[in-house]
């Protein structure tokens, strides 16, 4: 068990769950099964990153999907420029994301809970209405248009969707890896202290504004990475990316599968990408359907899926004295 | 970017009239969303997210009534009051459930109602833009105020939310229920062992915040369009106006409107596309300089 119980073991099961996933998409190769992959890799992602804010860092931020959209937008603009190739372009973009992070993040972490949602969520419609208004770069209103260019790199063709499928997968695994190894980490630890006892955390020397801030710019630069995937997959970017309803969407996700369980935010994407499906099929009211599903689950429930069977896992193992 | 533009027209009169009763128009309709927010938010420590929506359903509800009535003062009331019964019904229902609760909880159950809210509107009024017709009683020339224009309209506008203005400090400064509020703002169980019911107060304020937002709308919806998810927009400047003025001072969130107001009505002639960067700009600078706000007790 110890041999796997550290960054060994998680790499192990992403390994695991990556090729189970390549064999499912060559293998099934249907195409709304491929769809649905790409679509996983990218919100299973975007919810990750946001929990480490608020499951592991206990930052409600309501502004998540600004980092999503600058990912996106910026993956999108260097690629149709000409002249670079997928990775460095990927990586310009999480660059760009890490820093419009810090810069929205310095603002933004040093204040209270409820100041911090609020903040994160205003930002988050600045950049939104400076994207619709500076329309010669953006395309405003129509977002990025004329498609991203996708030139094949170490024999990807991220063109051909089953292998995007494969890179979005990809991404996912390995995020998830790195991820995992962040909240683990001393720095994890940290975070999970400032969460529940600031006031301790600040009397042990502690930086409560580094590390949150550090929190902030990882998270936003994963969701960046999510940002780049989107715009691979639609071939273009556009200004409902860092609209506050996607933010609203990662935090459904979230909720939905679960905050204290590290892979909670994943279930909750694929659950919600399901139901998102099905709905659409017999009604055009999204809106309605989806928030009353969050009502009950908030208030009747009070905790996601996976944090739910955890927990009655648990129960179920004190019951019996062991 | 026009600062040539901005210079002339504060140089002008008759601009400077036109510009400041605009500036003030928007302010004032932006104070009293802000006002209900910053008192929901003080006495029962609730973040209002879905407090864009209480505004939104305001104007619809006015279009409604007016539409059936042809009478502005109904209107008004309908919106009004609406809104404050609708206000209630949420407070009995959801939010009472979620008081002292985590802020992630709050936002989850104004996301939902967001989400629902957005689309039962859809659903009853339609998705496109809509506007109420200017009421026959103030369809007269503007007043010429030293070359600038100002509608007959903005000037009732100005009277309605003052006197509501003056109307709540007077109730939460010098009556008995005020008092009442004041004090479960600060201990609620302290209040409720003196056989005082708080959950009434707490419903009582909470209405009384969804009544401010239904009149801003109700007053809104003559002279600006309304459509579903326009609650949002309204909730991000009004929650700027708090900020600015300080969460839970009713004063600072008046001086804090009306500078927005005026920034807006100003900057759409100086910088038309960075007009809300500017407004996030002012935020910004008030969190970095005085976090608490211009008025604010609360530390951010």
């Amino acid at each position: 068990m110890s041999r796997f119980s550290g960054w060994r073991g998680d790499v192990l099961v992403a390994l695991i769950a990556f090729s189970l996933v390549a064999a499912l998409s060559l293998g099934v190769g249907s195409h709304a099964l491929i769809d649905f992959i790409i679509r996983l890799g990218i919100f299973g992602l975007l919810a990750l990153s946001l929990n480490l804010l608020i499951g592991t860092a206990g930052l409600v931020s309501f502004g998540h999907a600004a980092f999503f959209g600058s990912g996106a937008y910026a993956f999108g603009l260097l690629m149709q420029s000409g002249g670079w190739s997928v990775p460095a372009a990927v990586l310009a973009a999480l660059t760009g994301s890490a820093l419009l992070a810090l810069v929205i993040g310095v603002l933004c972490v040093r204040l209270s809970e409820i100041y911090f949602a609020f903040l994160t969520l205003a930002f988050q419609m600045l950049i939104h209405s400076m994207v619709i208004s500076w329309v010669s770069l953006t395309g405003g209103d129509q977002g990025l248009m004329g498609g991203i260019p996708k030139p094949p790199f170490l024999g990807v063709e991220l063109a051909r969707p089953a292998h995007l499928a494969l890179f979005s997968a990809f991404c996912l695994a390995l995020s998830a890896v790195l991820l995992r190894q962040v909240i683990r980490s001393p720095f994890g630890v940290a975070l999970r202290m400032l969460r529940d006892n600031p006031q301790r955390a600040a009397f042990l020397g502690l930086s409560v504004f580094r590390y949150r801030l550090g929190a902030f710019v990882i998270a936003g630069t994963f969701a960046g990475l999510a940002g780049v995937l989107m715009a691979l997959y639609v071939s273009g970017a556009f200004p409902t990316f860092l609209y506050w309803t996607t933010s609203g969407e990662a935090l459904f996700m979230i909720m939905l599968g679960g905050i204290g369980t590290f892979l909670g935010p994943i279930l909750g994407a694929a659950v919600f990408l399901f139901l998102s499906d099905r709905i659409s099929g017999f009604t055009e009211h999204h809106g309605l359907f989806f928030g009353a599903i969050l009502l009950l689950l908030v208030l009747g429930l009070r905790k996601g899926m996976l944090d739910w069977a955890v927990d009655a896992w648990r129960a179920r193992g004190k019951g019996r004295g062991v | 970017m026009d600062l040539g533009e901005l210079v002339s027209c504060v140089g002008s009169l008759s601009c400077l009239v036109t510009q400041v009763s605009a500036g003030l128009t928007i302010g004032l309709l932006l104070f009293l969303v802000a006002s209900g927010l910053t008192l929901i938010f003080g006495v029962l420590g609730l973040v209002n997210f879905a407090h864009g929506t209480l505004y939104m359903l305001g104007a619809y509800f006015a279009l409604s009534a007016y539409a059936a009535t042809g009478s502005f003062l109904v209107s008004t009331l309908a919106g009004t009051l609406g809104v404050a019964t609708f206000g209630l019904l949420i407070e009995r229902t959801l939010f009472r459930r979620i008081y002292g609760a985590d802020v992630l909880m709050q936002l989850l159950v104004c996301y939902a109602l967001i989400l629902i809210m957005d689309d039962v509107v859809k659903i009853i009024w339609g998705g496109d833009f809509l506007k109420m017709d200017m009421p026959d009683t103030f369809r007269r020339p503007p007043f010429i105020i030293g070359g600038g224009i100002v509608p007959l309209f903005y000037l009732v506008l100005f009277g309605v939310t003052l006197a509501v203005a003056l109307l709540l400090a007077l109730c939460m400064g010098r009556t008995r229920f005020g008092r009442t509020v004041r004090a479960a703002a600060v201990n609620s169980t302290m209040v409720a062992s003196l056989g005082v019911n708080t959950n009434m107060v707490f419903a009582a304020v909470f209405a009384i915040g969804a009544a401010l937002a239904g009149l801003a709308g109700a007053l809104s919806a003559p002279i600006r369009s309304v459509v579903p998810g326009a609650g949002v927009s309204i909730l991000i400047e009004s929650f700027i106006v708090t900020v600015i003025g300080g969460m839970g001072s009713i004063g600072g969130a008046l001086v804090a409107a009306l500078l927005i107001g005026l920034t807006r009505s100003f900057g759409s002639i100086g910088f038309p596309l960075f007009t809300e960067g500017l407004m996030f700009l002012m935020m910004a600078v008030v969190l970095l300089l005085k976090p608490s706000g211009l008025a604010g007790k609360h530390p951010a």
